[in-house]
């Protein structure tokens, strides 16, 4: 069924349709419509799920984790502070192997306050060992909350599912809701190996010293590792059922291309326009979307990139005192390959600056230009 | 009559609250109450937005923004760093709302409160989460219908009795006011400022947006919230003595509710429950202070 949905809704019906069991959400500008639409299929009786209503972000976590801990499918969703505040309990839940799907919407930290777009708050995220996926169209979200659960029951990680404020969070678009069964055929019931049980007593999380903390930290990195393949697999059978899928990258008139751009979340479809304006001027370039961030597709970028003559990352988001954060992801993976095209770092769009086709061109231009790769360059910034 | 609310005004009026705002009176009241030498420590709430958009300021005095959970533990470094600094005569004031208050930040206010810490903490109550679009919070009312307490299945649970269990914290003062009683509530700051370590003042404010009320009836609302006995206004001193500060009027609770929307779904039994419960809690505040005259 197609319904015009906003990117919100796009999350609650994919948290609806992989029939969630627990939801322990918290609200927070901009994602509150995903827990009052999830609160509204609740009472209505159209999900079968409990609703807990808690006080903070971080019960929200920490209740997450206790459901999926007794083996129920667990969702959550928030944003920036709230994020924030979860920190810890994300940890937990990658420690104690609980796959729960955490719906992030892309929000600036304060202060100051700020409740428009950048990915500060989930790139902080990043060596926790929860998944991350940065989506770029509501159909991508509602599908992407589906595979999640899917590849996180798998591997046992939680995997968080990542969209821009307002620009995607707040847009309506078609989305093509499928049928409840075929979902059922894609994801089986969550049936995790060890949980919380009097039947089958176990004990999680005690005390571990360093004869084998290493060990279980290693086995997260084996997990890790093993979610690029399972990611593949699990979007080839999605393909299979749904006819649209999504790869670790997607890319986009890559192949004869002298400048690639990498990009992520709603940038994507802004750059996708700047390339076929630049193409009909007779420029070669092209298009390398970053989907999945963590685990990050090594192999994807290497081969994407390595024959490019130059490569330009647009960042909406900054590690202080270093670049922008897939510059230097993409930048480290390139590193010991054999073909290492140069790479220039443009921060662009903090705080939901609009990055517009232009902002695009004016970077492409600029890299064009230029003979030595800078990492940071801000674009757009105001005097004073 | 005597007029005791100090003319001058702090805030001023140029402000981005929503028409008939409770809790835009509640700042003006306050900062009546408390002068200029005060500093606000602000988490996020209603209150963020209503002092204005960066570079305007509303408030007329230094103003904190915080973290969500953290107006009383902000306040607690504000006031420890003014101590070192030698400026004790500057009041520090936490400024929070319900979710701020009863739900996120009640750790570090229990936190503060069991030290001492010497502040002022407000609780303007608007009964939900009004900033983020109208959740549920725990000082929701029984049957109120919120975005996350849909109408089919309204808030089931009672109201939080903050005021207990800041009174349980055995601080030198706390109370609860209303916007539609000015005097009593600016009383109630003097005698706040006067007192030592934590204080804790309950503020009801109305909320047109999310009460689904009319503008022009928040003064109205918020003098009926005290004559049904719903919100009572009455003090508590080192946890002990408990005084109530207006007799009761007894006025049915419908005539408060039926002025909202958000209560509109209710059914005669509902509104029985409630009258109820009011009746019970009433008797129970009334027990405590007559016990507490007694001793
Ligand atoms: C850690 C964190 N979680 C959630 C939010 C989003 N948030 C901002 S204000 C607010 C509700 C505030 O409610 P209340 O304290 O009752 O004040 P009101 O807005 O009703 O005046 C929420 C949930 C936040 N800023 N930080
Ligand atoms: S939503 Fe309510 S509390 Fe917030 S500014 Fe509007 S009237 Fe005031
Ligand atoms: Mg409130």
């Amino acid at each position: 069924m197609m319904k015009v949905i906003m990117g919100n809704h796009a999350l609650s019906y994919g948290a609806k349709l992989s029939r969630v069991q627990v939801i322990a959400a918290y609200p927070i500008t901009p994602q509150t419509q995903v827990v009052e639409l999830l609160s509204e299929m609740c009472a209505n009786g159209e999900l079968d799920a409990k609703f807990v209503k808690v006080e903070s972000e971080h019960s929200a976590m920490a209740a997450s984790i206790g459901a999926s801990a007794v083996g129920a499918r667990a969702f959550t969703a928030t944003s920036a502070q709230g994020l924030a505040l979860m920190h810890e309990m994300i940890h937990w839940a990658v420690g104690a192997r609980t796959p729960i799907v955490l719906g992030n919407i892309n929000r600036a930290m304060g202060p100051p306050w700020s409740i428009w777009t950048e990915q500060n708050d989930s790139l902080s995220e990043r060596d926790t060992g929860i998944m991350q996926v940065y989506c770029e169209s509501n159909q991508e979200v509602q599908d992407t909350v589906i595979q999640s659960f899917r590849v996180s029951e798998k591997l046992l990680l939680p995997c968080m599912v990542v969209l821009d404020a307002f620009y995607l969070s707040h847009t309506y678009e078609p989305v093509d809701i499928p049928e409840q069964s075929l979902v059922d055929e894609y994801l089986p019931a969550f049936n995790p190996p060890y949980r919380l049980d009097p039947d089958d007593p176990h004990t999680f999380g005690s005390l571990t010293d360093s004869k084998w903390y290493y060990e279980l930290r290693y086995k997260i990195e084996v997990a890790m590792n093993k979610a690029r393949d399972e990611w593949k697999k699990a979007n080839e059978e999605f393909e299979n059922l749904f006819d649209r899928g999504y790869g670790l990258v997607e890319d986009y008139k890559c192949e004869d291309a002298d400048l690639i751009l990498i990009t992520s979340g709603t940038i994507t479809g802004t750059a996708r326009i700047a390339v076929d304006i630049l193409r009909e001027k007779g420029k070669k370039v092209g298009l390398l979307k970053i989907r999945v961030f963590r685990p990050f597709p090594i192999d994807e970028v290497r081969d994407v990139l390595g024959g490019a003559k130059k490569v330009a990352c647009i960042d909406r988001n900054i590690s202080f005192g270093h670049s922008g954060i897939f510059f230097a992801e993409v930048k480290s993976a390139l590193y010991n390959n054999s073909n290492r095209p140069p790479i220039w770092g443009y921060i662009a769009g903090l705080g939901g600056r609009d990055v517009t086709p232009e902002t695009v061109m004016e970077i492409v231009k600029r890299t064009e230009e230029s003979d030595t790769p800078e990492e940071l360059i801000w674009i757009g910034l105001k005097k004073g | 009559m005597r007029l005791t609310i100090p003319e001058e005004e702090i805030m001023s009026p140029g402000h981005l609250a929503c028409q008939g705002c409770g809790a835009t009176l509640a700042v003006r009241f306050v900062l009546k109450g408390l002068g200029r030498n005060t500093i606000m420590s602000i988490p996020a709430c209603c209150c963020t937005v209503i002092d204005g958009p960066f570079p305007y300021t509303a408030y007329g005095v230094p103003i904190w923004h915080t973290a969500f959970e953290t107006a009383a533990s902000a306040a607690s470094g504000i006031k420890a760093g003014l101590d070192v600094l030698g400026r004790k005569e500057t009041t520090v004031l936490a400024w929070a709302g319900d979710g701020g208050t009863f739900d996120i930040g009640i750790q570090a206010l229990s936190g503060a409160a069991e030290r001492g810490d010497d502040m002022i903490y407000v609780c303007y109550d608007n009964e939900a989460y009004m900033n983020t679009g109208i959740q549920r919070s725990s000082a929701t009312p029984y049957g109120a219908w919120t975005t996350t307490t849909p109408v089919k299945h309204p808030k089931n649970r009672p109201k939080k009795d903050i005021v207990a269990i800041m009174a349980a914290h055995r601080i030198s003062y706390t109370a609860t006011a209303s916007i539609g009683y000015p005097e009593d509530l600016i009383k109630k700051v003097k005698k706040a400022k006067e007192s030592e370590g934590t204080k804790f003042l309950h503020i009801i404010a109305p909320c047109p947006t999310g009460w689904r009320s009319r503008p022009d009836d928040t003064i109205k609302l918020a003098k009926l919230v005290v004559e049904t006995n719903i919100f009572p206004l009455y003090e508590v001193e080192n946890g002990e003595i408990w005084k109530l500060s207006k007799k009761s009027k007894g006025t049915p609770v419908i005539e408060y509710l039926k002025l909202q929307g958000r209560f509109r779904h209710l059914k005669e039994e509902d509104v029985q429950t409630i009258q109820m419960n009011v009746d019970k809690e009433y008797e129970r505040l009334l027990k405590r202070c007559n016990e507490s005259s007694n001793q």
